[in-house]
């Protein structure tokens, strides 16, 4: 059906579209400018849906919250100068979490480039090591080829987002389009077949080692390999953990599974890490979070890796056998040899870690438990919500205390750690899932970066459910100041200075036209969330917690993640 | 230890900016770095010069190949290879001092590409010992200026990077 454009004249605008229309785009986040306006006159006519943010941090946000609760490419566009700037944040995300997304910026038009025009930043520049590649457009001529290889490097290998800058000329100048049939880059060849050879040693090590674990991160997600994870993990019983990223791959309420380890890992998942004999990493990249002091990381295992990035593997940890592939292919092929060990004796040992180490905080009558929370709406919920958070103690308990069941149903910022990434990530991925229930995790501190997206919900009709943990500071900075700086807590509280919460956000969601709600009562939470959850819309859910409550266990910094703080 | 790197990159703008961005977001240094077309115009090759232990080499080699506009990453210190550098070296040269720099010159089988009263101008190509050498000789001299090219740099004999 798109056939008969090809060779039809059209401006640069236009053969952007239609390029993202053959992507199979269904919708893009942004904010306008005078140098996209030509984008924004044509996109709907292409069946496009934009979604307009309040901001271009809330539309790169979206657009990753999107590609993560899909699996499709995110896109977002923007205009010049802080359109561009406005992004940063949100593309260093998704490159640290390996995210497809394609941002097209605005830029002034090729003559006045370098001249300190309105409006101008050299975003190609500033991006260049955030983006897994990024592009400024030279001539109406190379937009179709451009955009083409932009989704092709998005998606492919280790995802990543792109950037596209886009000179106002060349939006305007006419020319014919000629849509490619293929992507030709020399230089990108990702490896999708794991080496056979490699993986029969990995079947071995499996068949051989006593105390197994494997050890899941947010790759397995991106490559769509939950079921190949699932089949490794039944077939040979080896107990499994997870990275934050990893969350969801792996269905939480498994008995096999110990939770994820790491800095605020469960003492099950870090005493098996420590204590096995054989590691196997899938598609996770040992992140200084996870391992703690790299000297005391695994010490006794022989460590497997399975990952489609070379440069992951190796890094961190010396790795002695690498599998570079894709997990998928990887995993198809392994599970077709592999066989359990006799693991007898670490099970037991593993049951009662699980049985005497367990998660656990002080129930009350009177306060609210931020950990309650979550395990209530993981309750309410029955894993088949799609979970966002923000960052801070609240993102933490989410991960601890949450069970999550499905891939790509647990959406945070785990690399570069973004306050104010899980309400914009709920609303892209409820765009992309609008039959299922979103809910953003948040803290009053990271809701209030991006605060203004409310307005994006209400007005997209984008049904998002925000449940504040609200304890009036910033939680996670909190309890480092508890504990390693004499309680001191400096420029950590967020109340007004009489005390007050503040600010009121039921009144806020009210301003918004959103629908605010305020939990105080331990005894009715539940029923409140399940009434807010049945409420049509937005809803933005106060839940006043207790302030003093820390996140544990805690590896301390530079500690091994055996040496954890349990209270 | 010093390693020679051989990259060759697509001829695109921007290729060098993210070579040289690579290597400063992760704290490396570039000792020398030399770029010049291939067969091929549209690609050259950057030869590069890094000092560093195995394991940051090898986290450089892989973090190159990460990059979309980078063909073909090749440590070449692994291999047999050869490397020149060529310098150009202005020297104070009094007419009684002439000819002993002209022996000089002479024996590092150099040149004298540009003459005036007081001065010498002397093209050496060379390894890096030779042109360590020749600076050492020179300087009782009083060199008033040196350009250095860095290292170019191909594998021996039927060994080709490109395949």
């Amino acid at each position: 059906m798109f056939r008969m454009f090809q060779g039809m004249k059209m401006t640069g605008a236009r053969i952007l579209l239609e390029c993202l229309q053959r992507e199979g785009v269904e919708m893009a986040f942004g904010y306008p400018g005078a140098v996209t306006l030509p984008l924004h006159d044509e996109i709907e006519d292409l069946g496009i849906r934009f979604v307009l943010t309040r901001h271009e941090q809330g539309a790169i946000h979206a657009a990753t919250g999107y590609a993560r609760a899909t699996g499709k490419v995110g896109v977002c566009i923007v205009t010049s100068g802080p359109g561009g700037t406005n992004l940063v944040t949100g593309i260093a995300d998704a490159f640290m979490d390996s995210v497809p997304v394609v941002a097209f910026t605005g830029q002034v038009p090729r003559l006045m480039i370098g001249n300190d025009a309105f409006q101008e930043a050299d975003i190609v520049g500033i991006t260049r090591s955030i983006t897994k590649h990024n592009y400024l457009v030279q001539d109406v001529e190379d937009f179709s080829t451009t955009v083409r290889s932009a989704f092709h490097i998005a998606k492919t290998g280790r995802p990543g987002p792109v950037l596209v800058d886009m000179p106002k000329d060349t939006l305007m100048a006419e020319t014919e389009f000629m849509y490619p049939e293929k992507v030709t880059l020399r230089g990108y060849n990702p490896n999708y077949y794991g080496n056979a050879m490699q993986i029969r040693r990995a079947a071995e090590a499996i068949g051989r080692a006593k105390r197994p674990v494997v050890y899941s991160g947010g790759g397995v997600i991106s490559s769509n390999a939950s079921e190949e994870l699932r089949s490794l993990v039944h077939q040979t019983s080896m107990p499994i953990t997870s990275t934050l990223m990893g969350l969801g791959a792996f269905p939480g309420d498994d008995p096999l599974f110990l939770g994820m380890l790491g800095m605020h890992g469960t003492q099950s998942a870090n005493l098996a890490v420590t204590g096995c004999d054989l590691l196997i990493a899938i598609g996770a990249r040992f992140d200084d979070r996870v391992t703690g002091a790299l000297d005391s990381f695994a010490p006794n295992a022989e460590i497997l890796h399975i990952d489609i990035d070379p440069s992951s593997i190796s890094k961190n940890i010396r790795v002695d056998t690498p599998i570079v592939g894709d997990i998928k292919l990887v995993l198809t092929e392994l599970n077709a040899i592999v066989k359990g060990g006799d693991y007898a004796d670490w099970h037991q040992q593993i049951a009662e870690w699980k049985r005497e180490k367990a998660l656990h905080y002080e129930k009350s009558d009177h306060t609210i438990k931020p950990q309650h929370v979550v395990e209530t709406i993981a309750e309410l919920t029955r894993g088949e919500a799609v979970i966002t958070t923000e960052v801070g103690q609240h993102q933490m308990w989410a991960a601890q205390y949450g069970i999550y069941k499905h891939p790509r149903s647990f959406i945070s910022s785990g690399g570069l750690g973004v306050m104010g990434f899980g309400f914009p990530a709920a609303i892209g991925a409820q765009a992309g899932c609008p039959e299922k229930l979103v809910i953003d995790i948040a803290g009053d501190g990271s809701f209030q970066m991006v605060v203004q997206e409310l307005a994006t919900a209400v007005c997209a009709a984008l049904p998002v459910k925000v449940v504040i943990l609200n304890n009036g500071v910033l939680g996670m900075i909190r309890q480092w100041q508890d504990l390693f700086y004499g309680q001191r807590f400096r420029h950590s509280v967020l109340r007004h200075q009489t005390g007050t919460y503040y600010p009121d956000f039921v009144k806020l969601a009210e301003a918004y036209g959103a629908v605010g709600i305020r939990i105080k009562s331990p005894g009715k939470l539940k029923s409140q969330l399940q009434d807010a959850f049945d409420t049509p819309g937005p809803v933005l859910i106060d839940v006043i917690v207790s302030e003093e409550e820390n996140v544990y266990p805690m590896v301390p910094a530079g500690a091994g993640i055996s040496e954890m703080l349990v209270e | 230890m010093k390693h020679t790197i051989s990259v060759l990159v697509e001829n695109k703008f921007g290729v060098l900016a993210r070579v040289a961005s690579l290597f400063s977001a992760k704290g490396y240094n570039i000792e020398s770095l030399s770029v010049g077309e291939t067969m091929d115009p549209d690609v050259s090759r950057m030869t590069i010069v890094v000092p560093g232990d195995e394991a940051i080499l090898e986290q450089i080699v892989k973090q190159l190949r990460r990059l979309i506009d980078i063909i073909k990453v090749s440590d070449l210190t692994q291999n047999n290879y050869v490397d020149r550098e060529m310098v150009l070296i202005k020297v104070k040269a009094d007419p009684s001092m002439r000819s002993e720099i002209l022996n000089i010159v002479d024996i590092f089988r150099g040149k004298i590409v540009d003459v005036s009263p007081r001065n010498y101008t002397i093209e050496i190509t060379g390894d890096r010992g030779k042109i360590d050498a020749i600076i050492t000789m020179l300087t009782p001299f009083g060199i008033k200026d040196i350009a250095r090219t860095g290292k170019v740099a191909m594998l021996r004999g039927l060994q080709e990077q490109n395949k």
